[in-house]
Parts: structure tokens; sequence; C-alpha cells
């Protein structure tokens, strides 16, 4: 995006195309990560460009780390266990990870 | 928080506590009555349906804008007048001959008001917002859009700061229509994908 004050100091850390997998954080306070798509894999579409990040944000603190967003695609099938559909979420950097493949579904 | 949590959605709950609200900020002296109906009414000029139907038809008729439409949604619109001054970015999605977009916000009610104008009642029910992401297909028969099962289905879920809008498919039969007359076939429920054209 072409403010720099919301410019992220930092590259993208995941490309369109790289296999992620969210946090299973369930945190006490507010957060954009749907519990729904805790723990799960998926792809990245493309970042989305960078905002603050809302759990800071909404709890009213002036800190809030500026982190790129990315249009994250999932299967149905990784989200509820059965469907065809796809399901596409715009998370925060900080909610994801690298998804290394070697790792089964453990809860 | 009023004590009616089991109904924290319901638009009688979320009415109570906008006039709560409202009242609230009279009474502290933030601001009166006239100048939150101006504030109300600015923020809502030009948010309607009309505005999306008429970046739909534009799109149709004109593949350069729909090819930006589709790779910047937000400087699209402004390019027509639209989305001027939004936080928000815009996402266009593009309904085509094997996949169908629907747009929700699973943890509230994030829409693109700028274009479709308000939101209605169901978007914001917890029945479309849980049932959606999981049987797309079961809501959209539901809607009265049966898909065929070859039918790829995309459901996008306003999570952070991007707002999403359906291109929906352009009808059959319509290649002798003006942008205006296309732009009339356009309704709400399309360019949320729950319906086609």
């Amino acid at each position: 995006m072409t403010d720099p004050a919301a410019a992220p100091t930092t590259a993208d850390r995941f490309a369109p195309g790289a296999r992620v997998r969210t946090f299973r954080h369930d945190p006490p306070h507010h957060t954009r990560l749907p519990r729904y798509a805790r723990g799960k894999r998926g792809t990245v579409v493309e970042p989305e460009g960078p905002a603050a990040l809302a759990d800071v944000n909404a709890r009213g603190r002036g800190d809030a780390p500026v982190e790129q967003i990315y249009a994250v695609r999932f299967a149905a099938r990784d989200l509820w266990g059965e469907g065809d559909h796809h399901v596409v979420l715009d998370l925060w950097e900080s909610y994801l990870e690298e998804d290394k493949g070697d790792a089964t579904d453990e809860r | 928080m009023s004590g009616d949590t089991t109904e924290g959605h319901s638009d009688a709950a979320i009415s109570r506590k906008v006039r709560r609200l409202e009242t609230l900020l009279e009474e502290k002296g933030v601001l009166t009555g006239t100048q939150l109906d101006e504030a109300l009414d600015a923020f809502l000029a030009g948010a309607s349906p009309a505005s999306g139907a008429r970046v739909t038809a534009r799109a149709w008729v004109d593949a350069d804008f729909k090819s930006r439409l589709l790779t910047d949604g937000t400087a699209a619109v402004r390019e027509l007048g639209y989305m001027e001054g939004a936080e928000q970015r815009l996402r266009v999605v593009e309904n085509t001959e094997s996949t169908h977009n629907v747009i929700v916000c699973t943890l509230c009610s994030c829409y693109p008001l700028r274009l479709l104008g308000p939101s209605p009642s169901w978007y914001k029910s917890e029945a479309y917002r849980s049932r959606v992401v999981r049987e797309p297909r079961a809501v959209l028969e539901e809607f009265g859009l049966r898909l065929p099962d070859t039918t790829d289905i995309t459901v996008w879920d306003s999570s952070a700061e991007t707002r999403y809008m359906v291109l929906p498919r352009r009808p059959e039969g319509t290649a002798g229509l003006t942008e205006e007359e296309l732009a009339a076939l356009v309704t709400r429920n399309a360019l949320i994908g729950t319906a086609a054209l």
C-alpha cells in the first residue's frame, strides 16, 4: 500500500502459494482469527496490505504492531471435515506459521 | 452491555444499544442530535446497491475496466467516484461458469456499505454467518439459488480490513442493452452472492 506510515518494516513473511497453518491460540481478548479457522491448514492467496493488529487495537492500546494481512484459502474439508467448497479469510501475519506438513491435527 | 445477550445480534438488541449510545453522546455533550444525523447522512450518502450495480454494468461493457476492477477494486471504483476516502480495501471477486463467490462476515457484520448500502438483516444474523461458511450450497438453495455440483463455491469471510463485492455473471441475451439498462438488472443479493442474475 502507498501510505509509508502504514508500510511494514520487514518483507512479507509468506508468498502467494505458501502453505500456512493458523495458530490454535484462543486469546481472552478480541481477535480476528475466527474460532472455526484455528489450527487449520491453508494456502496464501496474496498479501492484502498492512494494518494495525486488531487484537491490540481493540484493547485501546496505542502500540499495535502493523503487520501484513494475507488472504488465505482453506478447503472446507480441512475446516469442517466435509464439504467441497473453499473459504478465504484475511489473516494478520502473527496468526500464521509455516506449514511444514509434519504434524497431524491432534488437539 | 444490556442483559439480553442471547439476542446480542438481533436487530432489536442492536437498536436498543444504538439508542442508548446516542443518548449518552448527547447527555455528555459530545454531539448534538443534529450533528449525529448530519454525520450519519454523510456516511450513507450514495451508499446504495445502485452503486455496486453501476460498477458491475461498467465491468460488463468495458473489459479494461473489468480487468482493473479485479486487480485493484479500490482504485477502480474510485474512477467512478465510489469509496473516496474509505479506509477499507475493496476486492471484487468474479463469478464465472465454473466458480461462484459469496461473502459473509462471520465475526460481526463487515460489509461493503458504500457500494451496497446498509446490509440486509439476514446478513447480520447468526444463522447466515455461521452456516454459509459451512454449508454454502444448502444456504444458497434456501435463497433460491441452486448451483450445479460442478460449480466451485468460494466463501469470502471479511475478517480484516478488506471488503468484498461479487461481480455477477452477465445474464444471457443482454447484448443489446445499454450500460444503464444493464445496471438496472443487478440486485443487491447478486452482489453478495446469494443470487444469480
